[in-house]
This record gives structure tokens, C-alpha cells and sequence, in this order.
């Protein structure tokens, strides 16, 4: 056992970590944080991704070890200050983003990345980033829109589909 | 104008708060004090005998508590089905033993043979290393025909072979419709296989047992979509443990698609070991795992023939499937290719005579059982895929055809057993039509030619039994369950409500939708409805979600119960405002008195509910809670049409979806933002199972796609953004929301227009040999049905 100290959303923690403890094992079970989900075993789902250091990170595909002194950033950081939805959030929930609520929190990581990169992203833009995040649920159609509502795009065409 | 609450509006779904911030409660989620974890070691090979295995060595490993085999799980029963089909000679099917864990043989990869209990997952998986295990591999089946063949190796050899069953619907039938075929002026054959999936919800299964020594009770918390069934499923059939002594919690759950519906043994397992082990015993599935231990879906091998007079009118059906049951019976396995497919055979269309033969397989391969649709989308593909067919055949227009041949006057008796309440066929397909510009096709057509790509644009119906179901009926049919569902409403003195309900929310928003329905009945804010439900401790006996039933069985549990409340109310209220009960009208939370300006509030009435101070005592109870079960007087029937268009690149064979269109029939919608939502992750399952999906097994019984690398989820770029329009109502008949149900259409409605443009758009091209290519549609498939 090794220890190693992280910031996650913005406060230092610390745990002591095996060499083949993953990232989301480090912050499910080390640290009781169970928004990231695990849906696979082959970093194929998304459905952990978190940021480190700014950049979106599928949090299976990483060693805990690796990130010390790191700044991860996950679901539960998300919110605005006051405790209300963030701006990808709050699309999320206006369009219909989410279904049974398992991918959504790679869902959100992966769009705040690509916003980040990329401000107004175009349909196509915004499903091939996604080819790493898998949702069951929602056909895609209102994740796609939810992200384009975010970077303020107008998707009342997209309503009427 | 779109309302803006209650039942037709689009509210924003308030489980989202939870979702989006990271604080969904999901069963992975739950950590109990003194936690053990379970390694289940699994068989590797499709069949085996087991003739020793030695655990000695694990039982020693570091930080394991007990290793566990099949011998530990004699004295209990074995994992039951739900469901006994009837043969064509009248004689039961052929029901094998289940046992929890693998006794004697193991029958598909994946098997359960032990199972390690150790402090950490790791140290349970490291000690299942150890264990010794003598197997002798065994001749594995996994084609359904070879395995009918007299010197097939047996999945049980118990049995008489491996024939569950050999089914016919309906058997009197049968003499009509061959006459029907010797008669017909022209015959359309199609032979098609309907391709084994994989269910996939993204959250894995996990169970977590727990026991009470002081009060004998267990509590099994476990990724289900029904937990009052698993309560009795695994209570009284498994663990012999009674109904007040068990509890089974299934709270957030994230998808399931029919696959969460069974009972499992790893949910009997934690149960089981928790209560001899006195530690809570947790179980987290791979997703791994999961392809190799959940029920798959589909696997129907079926060759249907279609009769048409001179005058293209429909006159017969004759359909014959093989029915991949795997190698154990899954709680509604029988039921899928004969109950929820042969009664669904008639389609939209006024056929008078149909017969259907099924002929069911134990296979060494996973459990088959419903997955999204179940047997409905396999009736409604070999019918739209004949149909399209025939009209190739005839030189007719597939929607003309289609028309022509549309039961068009309601109730209409289907020579399939089933009565369908209301319908309206053309106006779906006249909406359809609206949508997608068909005139337009052959300029779009025009233009990917210039672009070196082939164009196609398929059709088709759909109509669905779902609202399942009614009990006698379906006890009839061989279901050993009723299919009811129940409310119970609880006011608060206060006036806010809490509904607890049997029907079970894993993605439908039953939160916010349900909450809809009882504020719109009151006439009060939505805010002040509560939904419960996912915990047998809880909420009323209920059989939980699946096939499309919960707002047209469950919400109507929950109008019943709601109106039971009203009814009450009103008693109380007119005796505050000292008048008769038969003048009390209740509008916008507010009872008042017909022809008066007399009023109370609705929080005034509950109040004095539960502080009865002023109140009508010797006529009525205090306090202000009902409860009501309904049981349904018949399926409800969604229809619909839809449309794909596609471009094939003749280079490659690579199918791009360019639009796809659903018009559905739902009847009454609640939230129009949730409905739309419904059909579009069911299209997206069609589209997956029409272009990217199948789990392939080889000639020894390995499933060698088990995993997202090699089997093809569809991904955001596979698939369009859809035009959904559910604008045509032909209400239900006979629940009080005159709802039809809308969970499943999209899965059931899209792999025909799928197939049927990818078809069309080869023909289009002058690759007129090709009629038909089996699902998945995939590059090689297709380039290699134009080479001929």
C-alpha cells in the first residue's frame, strides 16, 4: 500500500492505494464518491470518465498511483457554487439528455470536455467525440442536442425532428 | 398550446437532479458494515461433466471465508421458470432442473460451478485460482437444428433430447390454412434468422445480500425490474423463505430492457450465503461477466410463407421457428416466441387464416429470454420483410399493399387468439407518409447516384401487445403469475401525496410522469406528488416493468386508487361544508358546491382527515390512504408506421442511416418529452440490432464477441437524429388513461424499414437477386449479397 493525495472538485484527499488501484476504485470505494459508474472492463463505455489535470480521462483506464498531486474533477463537481445544475447539466435536463441516469455522468464529463476544446460543436463534431461513451437509453438524439443547446446553439429546429 | 403540468405536458424529469449531480443511488452504491465479496468461477467450456472439484486449497487462501459449490445448494430449490408452455399434443414442455450452482454438468460458458466468499473481491478472485477442478469437455450443441438431431449430444441428460417444446397457434388452424396456401394465387417464402442480442443495459447486475439474525430476515438489494417477483421467485421456489421474512430493495437501476426482469442465481447465492456466512455478501458483474451470465435476447431461425389471392388480398399466414431457449429455462423464456410472437402474427392486416409452429432448443449456450420487444419484434420483421417481399414479387407499391390488406374496423378478432380494442392504420401511415416526403425520394435517390452511393427507403407497420396483461387470460396461456399491478395513494395531513407503486422505474421517469397523472386528477402542483416505489418493504405486491406495462397497468392501479381517494375526500368535504356528497365537484384542488360559491381547499379537507375534529366519524374512517390493484381485460395495442432511408456504399457495403421516421398509436400520452425519448432509444436498439449487433457463438459453444471490443453497441455516429410524431390517438378502450404503452415500439418497429431500405436500395441498383440479408447488415454482409 502506497498513499497518495489528490485534489477532487477543488479538496485534498488522501488514501492508500495499491499498485493496481484504478482511479475509480480510488474514488468509489476509497473515497465514497459513487457518481463515476463502471460499465465495462474495457475502457469501451464511458461511463467513468472524469477530468485530471483539465482533461477528460476514462477514470478505469488510469492508475491511482499515477495521479499524485493531480486535479480530478468528477460529476459531483460539476453543480454551480449555489448547489444548482451547471450549464451542461441543466441541458441535460431541459432536453431530455438522460434516461436511466448510468452513462450520464460520463455523458457530462465527456461534453464539458469537448466544449472546452471546442464551443460550438457541429452534430457531426459531436458524435464522433462520443464514440467513446456508451448510452442504451437515449438513441443519442437528445444527449447530441443537449450538448448543442449548451454551447448555445438553437436546437428548436432540432425540437421539431 | 402544450400544457404546462399534468397529464400532457412535457415536465422536466425531477430524478434528474439526482442523475446529473453523481447522487443516483444505484445498487453498486450500496456498502454495508462488514461487507463480504463473492467470486463466482464460471465454467469455460459450453459442456462439461464435473467430476471432482477440490477446494481445499482456496478455502486457505488469505481473507476467504468459504468457498461454495453446487453441493451446498441440495437442500435448496433450483432457480424456476415462470412460464409452462403447452405442446401441440397437450403435453407440458420439458423443464429442466436449474440448480443455483452447477451440479454434475456444466451446460454453456458462463456457468456458475463455484463460488469464493472472501474480506475483498480481490482475494475471492485470487482464491478461485486455486481451486482444482476435474471437468471432462463434453460434445457441445449450439445450432438449434443439429441439436433436434437423434444423435445430438443432450444439454440434460434427464430429458427426452433437446426439444422444449413443439408449439402450434393455433393448431385448429392449421387445416384452414394449408388449404388457404393449395388455394392462393401466389405465395411469398422468406427464410430468415432473427440473430441472438445481448441486452446491454450499462449498468451491470449486482446483488447484495444482507440478514438479520435477530428478526430472521433477509434483504437482497439486486439491479431488478421487478422486485416483488424476485421476492417470490427466490423465496418461495429457491431459499424457502417466506414473504414476511424477506425484503428485496431495487433502487436506482440503470437500464434493463427486459434482462433485469429474471431471477438469477447470483441473487439467490448473496441471499443465501449472507444468512450462512452472517456478513453481508456483494456481487458486482463485469460486464464481462454479464455477457456470459444475462439472458440474451432473440434467436429465432424462421421460415414464414404469405398467401395472396388475384387480387393481392392477404388470404394466409404459415410460419415456422426454431427458438433458441439456451441451456436453462429463463423466468419468462417460454413465453417469448410463442406468447408474445404467435399471438402477434396477424400484424395490421386482415389475414383470415394463420398458423404458427415454434419449436423451442436447449442449446450449451446463455439463457434466452425477453430483451426489449420480445417475440413481438421477431413477428413483426418476418411479416414486414414478407410483405415487402411479396409486393417486389407482384410488382406492387409495399405501402399500397399494405393498405389494401389494413384491418381497418375495431374490435377486431385476430385468428391468432387476441382481440385488438382500436386502431387506426392508415392515419399512422398517412402521417408517415407526411414525414417523409416520399414524393421527394426519387430526386434524393438522384443525387446520392451522383455521389456514387446506392439510395433506399423501406417501410413498414407495427402493432404490439404490451400492457400486459390480463391475469386469467394469461394463467390460461401457462403464465404461472397474475400480471396485475398496484397503488397505494397515502395523504399527508398536509395535502402532499405519496404514491407508492408495484411498477418500477429504471430510465422511464416514472417519477415525474405518474406524479403527472395524480396532480392532474387532484388538481394540484406536481411538486406535491411523491413517487415510491423499487422496495417490497414499501410498496404494495407488484410485478414490476416490463412489456410496455407500467402506465397502462400500474398507472392505472394508481388512477384507481387516486379516484378512491377523491371519492373519500368528497364525503369529508361536503360534510365541512354541510352539504350533499352527490353536489361536491373538485376542480383545481378546490371543493366546491355545485351552484354555490361554498368552497374548501383540498389541504382544509386533508386535514381534517387526519385531526377529526369536525368530522363525519360514524360514517367514515379517519386518515386518507387507498389502495387498489387493477388487472387488465385485455393487452393494449400500440401500432404505427415507420420509415428508414439509407445510402449503401457499393464500394465497401457500409450502410449510413441518412432518416429515420416513427408515427406511433399510443393512445393518451402523459409527457410527450418522455414518450419521444421512449422511441428514440428504441429505434436505436432496432437500428443496432438491424446494422451492428449479434452475439456470435462458434462450433464449441464460445461466445467470441464478450465484450464492447468486439460486440457492436451502437455508437452516437451510427445512428441519425429521428423524426418521431405520436400526433395519432386512437385511445384504449378499456383503462381509465386510454393509454397504450410506448417502451418497447421502437425496438419492434425499425429493424424491417431498416432491412427492407437496404433492400431496396440494392434492387434500386439493379441487384435484383438479393431479396433478403440477415440481420446485422454489416459492410461484408452487404458487399458480399451484391456479388451475388
Amino acid at each position: 500500500m502506497t498513499q497518495v493525495t489528490m485534489t477532487v472538485n477543488g479538496e485534498a484527499v488522501s488514501g492508500d492505494v495499491e499498485g493496481r488501484t484504478l482511479l475509480v476504485e480510488f474514488l468509489r470505494e476509497g473515497q465514497g464518491m459513487t457518481g463515476t459508474h463502471v460499465g465495462c472492463d474495457t475502457s469501451q463505455c464511458g461511463a467513468c470518465v472524469v477530468h485530471v489535470d483539465g482533461k477528460a480521462v476514462k477514470a478505469c483506464a488510469v492508475l491511482a498511483l499515477e495521479l499524485e498531486g493531480a486535479e480530478v474533477t468528477t460529476i459531483e463537481g460539476m453543480a454551480n457554487a449555489d448547489g444548482s445544475l451547471g450549464t451542461i447539466q441543466q441541458a441535460f435536463q431541459d432536453h431530455h439528455g438522460l434516461q436511466c441516469g448510468f452513462c450520464t455522468p460520463g455523458m457530462v464529463m465527456s461534453a464539458a470536455a469537448l466544449l472546452k476544446d471546442n464551443p460550438s460543436p457541429s452534430e457531426a463534431e459531436i458524435r464522433e467525440y462520443l464514440e467513446g461513451n456508451i448510452c442504451r437509453c437515449t438513441g443519442y438524439h437528445n444527449i447530441v442536442k443537449a450538448i448543442m443547446a449548451a454551447s448555445g446553439q438553437d436546437v428548436s429546429a432540432i425540437a421539431a425532428e | 398550446m402544450p400544457k404546462d403540468s399534468g397529464i400532457g405536458a412535457s415536465s422536466k424529469r425531477r430524478e434528474d437532479l439526482r442523475f446529473l449531480t453523481g447522487e443516483g443511488r444505484y445498487t453498486d452504491d450500496i456498502n454495508l458494515a462488514g461487507q463480504a465479496y463473492v467470486y463466482f468461477l464460471r465454467s469455460d467450456m459450453a459442456h462439461a461433466r464435473i467430476n471432482r472439484i477440490d477446494t481445499s486449497t482456496a478455502e486457505n487462501m488469505p481473507g476467504v471465508l468459504r468457498v461454495f459449490t453446487g453441493a451446498d445448494f441440495e437442500a435448496v430449490g433450483g432457480i424456476p421458470c415462470g412460464w409452462q408452455v403447452t405442446d401441440r399434443q397437450g403435453n407440458p414442455m420439458q423443464e429442466p432442473a436449474h440448480p443455483v450452482l452447477a451440479r454434475g454438468k456444466a451446460r454453456h460458458v458462463g456457468d456458475p460451478i463455484a463460488a469464493v466468499v472472501a474480506e475483498t473481491y480481490a482475494q475471492a478472485r485470487n482464491a478461485a485460482e486455486a481451486i482444482e477442478m476435474d471437468l471432462d469437455e463434453l460434445p457441445a450443441v449450439v445450432d438449434m437444428k443439429a441439436a433436434l438431431a437423434d444423435d445430438a449430444p443432450k444439454v440434460h441428460d434427464e430429458l427426452d433430447g433437446n426439444l422444449c417444446y413443439d408449439w402450434g397457434w393455433i393448431e385448429d388452424n392449421k387445416a384452414a390454412t394449408d388449404a388457404a396456401f393449395e388455394a392462393a394465387a401466389h405465395v411469398t417464402t422468406l427464410e430468415l434468422v432473427n440473430q441472438r442480442l445481448v441486452a446491454n443495459p450499462m449498468e451491470p447486475r449486482v446483488a447484495v445480500g444482507d440478514y438479520a439474525k435477530h428478526s430472521d430476515e433477509s434483504t437482497l438489494y439486486t439491479t431488478s425490474q421487478n422486485p416483488h417477483v424476485i421476492r417470490l421467485l427466490m423465496g418461495a421456489f429457491v431459499l424457502g423463505i417466506p414473504e414476511h421474512k424477506l425484503r428485496v430493495v431495487a433502487p436506482d437501476v440503470g437500464g434493463g430492457f427486459g434482462s433485469k426482469i429474471f431471477h438469477y442465481a447470483e441473487e439467490a447465492f448473496c441471499t443465501f450465503a449472507a444468512k450462512q456466512l452472517r456478513r453481508p455478501v456483494k456481487w458486482t458483474s463485469t460486464r464481462s461477466e454479464a455477457f456470459i451470465s444475462d439472458a440474451h435476447g432473440r434467436d429465432h431461425v424462421t421460415r414464414i410463407e404469405l398467401a395472396l389471392d388475384a387480387e393481392n388480398n392477404f388470404t394466409a399466414i404459415r410460419t415456422e421457428t426454431y427458438a433458441n431457449m439456451g441451456a436453462y429455462l429463463s423466468t419468462f423464456a417460454p413465453s417469448v416466441p410463442t406468447y408474445l410472437h404467435g399471438i402477434l402474427m396477424a400484424g395490421n392486416y386482415k389475414t383470415p387464416n394463420i398458423y404458427v409452429n415454434v419449436k423451442a432448443v436447449f442449446t450449451n449456450t446463455v439463457p434466452v429470454d425477453a430483451y426489449r420487444g420480445a417475440g413481438r419484434p421477431e413477428a413483426t420483421f418476418q411479416l414486414e420483410r414478407v410483405i415487402d417481399k411479396a409486393a417486389r414479387e407482384l410488382g406492387v407499391d409495399p405501402v399500397e399493399l399494405r393498405r389494401q390488406n389494413f384491418i381497418t374496423e375495431f374490435p377486431y378478432a385476430t385468428p391468432v387468439a387476441v382481440e385488438y380494442d382500436t386502431g387506426d392504420y392508415n392515419a399512422t401511415m398517412d402521417k408517415l407518409l407526411e414525414m417523409i416526403d416520399r414524393d421527394g425520394f426519387e430526386a434524393r435517390r438522384a443525387e446520392s447516384a451522383r455521389n456514387g452511393k446506392l439510395r433506399g427507403l423501406g417501410v413498414n407497420c407495427y402493432i404490439e401487445a404490451c400492457g400486459i396483461a390480463p391475469s386469467a387470460l394469461v394463467g390460461q396461456l401457462g403464465a404461472r403469475a397474475g400480471l396485475y399491478e398496484s397503488a397505494t395513494v397515502r395523504v399527508n395531513a398536509t395535502g402532499g401525496l405519496v404514491v407508492m407503486t408495484g411498477s418500477h422505474s429504471h430510465g422511464q421517469g416514472h417519477e415525474t410522469s405518474f406524479a403527472q397523472v395524480v396532480a392532474d386528477m387532484i388538481g394540484i402542483d406536481e411538486s406535491m406528488v411523491e413517487i415510491v416505489h423499487g422496495d417490497t418493504a414499501n410498496t404494495p405486491m407488484g410485478m414490476g416493468t416490463y412489456g410496455s406495462r407500467s402506465l397502462a397497468v400500474g398507472g392505472s392501479a394508481m388512477v384507481r386508487a387516486t379516484e378512491k381517494i377523491i371519492n373519500k375526500a368528497k364525503k369529508i368535504a361536503a360534510h365541512l361544508m354541510e352539504a350533499s356528497e352527490a353536489d361536491i365537484e373538485l376542480k383545481e384542488g378546490q371543493f366546491s358546491v355545485a351552484g354555490t360559491d361554498k368552497s374548501v381547499a383540498w389541504g382544509d379537507v386533508t386535514l381534517a382527515a387526519y385531526v377529526p375534529h369536525n368530522y363525519p366519524i360514524e360514517e367514515i374512517e379517519p386518515g386518507l390512504e387507498e389502495t387498489a390493484f387493477y388487472d387488465p381485460s385485455n393487452f393494449t395495442y400500440p401500432s404505427g408506421a415507420y420509415a428508414c432511408e439509407v445510402e449503401v456504399d457499393p464500394e465497401t457495403g457500409k450502410v449510413q442511416i441518412l432518416s429515420f421516421a416513427a408515427a406511433d398509436d399510443f393512445g393518451n400520452i402523459v409527457n410527450p418529452m418522455i414518450v419521444d425519448g421512449q422511441v428514440h432509444g428504441g429505434v436505436a436498439q432496432g437500428i443496432g440490432q438491424a446494422l451492428l449487433e449479434q452475439a456470435v457463438y462458434d462450433e464449441n459453444g464460445q461466445l467470441v464477441n464478450a465484450s464492447y471490443m468486439d460486440y457492436t453497441m451502437p455508437r452516437a455516429d451510427d445512428v441519425p437524429f429521428y423524426r418521431v410524431d405520436h400526433s395519432c390517438v386512437t385511445p384504449c378502450t378499456h383503462n381509465p388513461l386510454g393509454v397504450k404503452g410506448c417502451g418497447e415500439a421502437g425496438a419492434i418497429g425499425s429493424p424491417p424499414s431498416v432491412v427492407n431500405a437496404v433492400v431496396d436500395a440494392l434492387q434500386r441498383a439493379g441487384h435484383t437477386h438479393v431479396t433478403h440479408i440477415d440481420m446485422p447488415l454489416s459492410p461484408s454482409r452487404v458487399w458480399q449479397a451484391m456479388q451475388g
